[in-house]
């Protein structure tokens, strides 16, 4: 009897044997099959002039004719600027953030007092909490022409104020510290726990052979930061043609006349949902992006294997 | 020979403490200018603009919020039934079936992790999905809507096991021979020892619903239905929106101010989440900490 059972090893055997276990698992493997992967079938819009009456099928076919519009014009293609935009955005996010964390941590880790540390975290930590529409809100109020901060500053020293609306190669600086503001810290607390992780006795015998605080750090903490460094980098490289569409949506909002600046593939796709209702270009920009970006993730995934395993993320 | 200081590390302290202080102060100034902005004679504030204290100070822009607290006051009970109901589902789905997931006896646990995870790598983007909701799934404006996606999201779920796989193995199997059945153990074992992870996860979600604008920006029409934070929203956009809404009330022409009440409204929508930040960081802090380092 136990042979007959092992032969019949297969998903109904097991279906049966851990019914519970199935019953409990199912809303989760639903809710992914309902929002994750049934909108894949609608890749299709892509290659249609989509309206909303004749529906998935119904809509005529038109072949590439979305993607040679987003891609026509050679250099000066709309992808291309997007693209640019949103891999350049994210590079910035990803590399001057985690150098930022990454020193405030450290700091942090060897400071004594531990109200001071207490508190400065607690306060760095906050922004991670607000809604990005309140980032909105800030940003608007310092940099606005009439009332902004800045330019209240400017004016009491005695410069003329600038017209930041005005004026769209600034916003690249304003986005990415808005975005460090928000996300340091995050950071902060894990890079701090990696380093609370270390060993204490390796500093001890650091302390004994006379080595001095900036070549503990040169030496011990960021050489053993860098598995959590190079897996949060490899994570969020994997992530690069995701733009990061609350920020960037809150900030600029509809001001037109930054947009070269700072539009990226998703407040372009948000555009064409929501103010041209051209189904078909941006369902084309969004597989555009969610493609490249999987595979983006296969060959760092590849690389990293072949140097590292360890790293690998699958 | 002990009690005094190396040199260098003297140095690096007098540059940690300002450094670390100096970014603290950036972390904090916005917050003080929008509170002391909202407490500013709007008057003062067209003059002069913005300023880290309020110097020509008024409570007029909160008086007109709580004197027609309507609209506020409907947003603020759609976001918190939206949050509590779409925590505690989302939490106890999220859990379930992490559980499922962490079972080393449950066969298709790696496969079923790779079809939650393979999701994160490749998706339909925005527009197949909204027309999946509206067209296909007819949720456009229900109450539905604000829920159903954020409920769960393959970073939690993999969170969530990370932490189960940190309560031994023997407990499930101890019980399994007792004669327990899979969902008590779950209910009865597994929960109760895992307190602090079904905190950090449902602040996460708390956190997300909380904040979320973006699903009322694409998918609510009824303005009775607005969460919090797209109210704000429509009203940093449009200060006309709040005065019509009061106008309605009252017939007569009172003057509104329009900035201090914008900068008023951003706090009174905040103000839950700076109140309840100090208690539950520290479940944030920890959370993160057992699922980032261990997983």
């Amino acid at each position: 009897m136990k042979a007959k059972a092992k032969k019949k090893d297969g998903f109904l055997h097991e279906l049966s044997k851990n019914k519970t276990l199935f019953l409990m698992i199912l809303p989760v493997l639903v809710y992914f099959f309902v929002f994750s992967y049934l909108p894949m079938v609608g890749v299709y819009y892509a290659f249609t002039n989509f309206n909303f009456k004749d529906g998935l099928f119904g809509s005529p076919f038109v072949g590439l004719k979305n993607f040679e519009f987003l891609f026509r014009g050679g250099k000066d293609a709309i992808i291309w600027s997007l693209t640019k935009n949103t891999v350049l955005y994210n590079l910035a996010f990803i590399l001057i953030g985690n150098v930022l964390q990454i020193l405030v941590a450290i700091i942090l880790s060897e400071l004594t007092s531990k109200i001071f540390k207490k508190v400065s975290q607690s306060i760095m930590f906050l922004p991670y909490f607000i809604s990005y529409v309140i980032i909105g809100v800030f940003i608007y109020n310092i940099f606005n022409y009439e009332v902004g901060l800045a330019n209240g500053m400017l004016k009491s020293l005695g410069k003329t104020p600038v017209d930041f609306y005005g004026k769209p190669e600034v916003w690249k600086y304003i986005i990415v510290s808005a975005n460090l503001w928000k996300n340091l810290g995050y950071g902060v607390v894990i890079y701090l726990a990696a380093i609370t992780s270390i060993d204490k006795s390796v500093y001890e015998a650091a302390d004994i052979d006379g080595a001095n605080i900036w070549k503990r750090i040169r030496y011990i903490t960021l050489p053993l930061l860098k598995p959590t460094f190079v897996l949060l980098l490899l994570f969020s490289l994997g992530g690069i043609l995701k733009g990061q569409f609350d920020l960037f949506y809150q900030i600029v909002g509809r001001n037109g006349n930054l947009y070269a600046a700072t539009d990226i593939i998703d407040t372009y796709v948000y555009r064409t949902l929501t103010i041209n209702f051209d189904v078909g270009l941006g369902t084309a920009a969004g597989l555009y992006q969610s493609f490249f970006g999987m595979m983006i993730v296969l060959t760092v995934n590849f690389i990293v294997k072949k140097i590292d395993p360890d790293y690998a993320l699958f | 020979m002990k009690i005094k200081q190396p040199v260098a590390t003297k140095v690096f302290n007098i540059i940690g403490y300002v450094l670390i202080t100096i970014i603290t102060i950036f972390c904090l100034l916005p917050f003080i200018m929008v509170v002391s902005g909202s407490l500013t004679n709007e008057e003062y504030i067209i003059m002069h603009g913005y300023s880290l204290w309020p110097k020509d100070f008024s409570t007029q822009a909160y008086k007109t919020i709580f004197t027609y607290p309507k609209q506020i006051l409907t947003a603020y009970g759609v976001t918190i039934m939206v949050t509590i109901i779409g925590t505690a589902l989302g939490l106890f789905l999220i859990s379930m079936g992490a559980y499922v997931l962490n079972r080393k006896d449950f066969k298709y646990r790696n496969g079923m992790s790779f079809y939650i995870y393979f999701t994160t790598l490749f998706g339909g983007g925005l527009i197949p999905w909204y027309i999946l909701m509206t067209k296909y799934l007819h949720l456009k404006d229900t109450y539905l809507v604000l829920i159903l996606p954020l409920l769960m999201t393959p970073f939690l779920i993999i969170l969530m096991r990370n932490f189960f796989k940190s309560i031994p193995d023997s407990i499930v199997e101890s019980a399994k021979i007792d004669g327990a059945g899979d969902f008590t153990i779950y209910a009865k074992l597994i929960m109760p020892l895992s307190k602090s992870a079904l905190a950090t996860i449902g602040l996460f979600l708390a956190l997300a619903y909380w904040n979320d604008w973006f699903i009322s920006s694409i998918y609510i029409d009824t303005p009775s239905k607005y969460t919090l934070q797209y109210l704000l929203y429509k009203i940093l956009q449009d200060a006309e929106f709040l005065k019509s809404n009061a106008a309605s009330n009252v017939t007569s022409s009172i003057q509104i101010p329009t900035e201090t009440l914008k900068l008023a409204t951003a706090v009174v929508a905040t103000g839950p989440v700076i109140l309840f930040y100090p208690f539950v960081q520290k479940y944030f802090v920890d959370g993160l900490i057992v699922g980032a380092v261990k997983g």
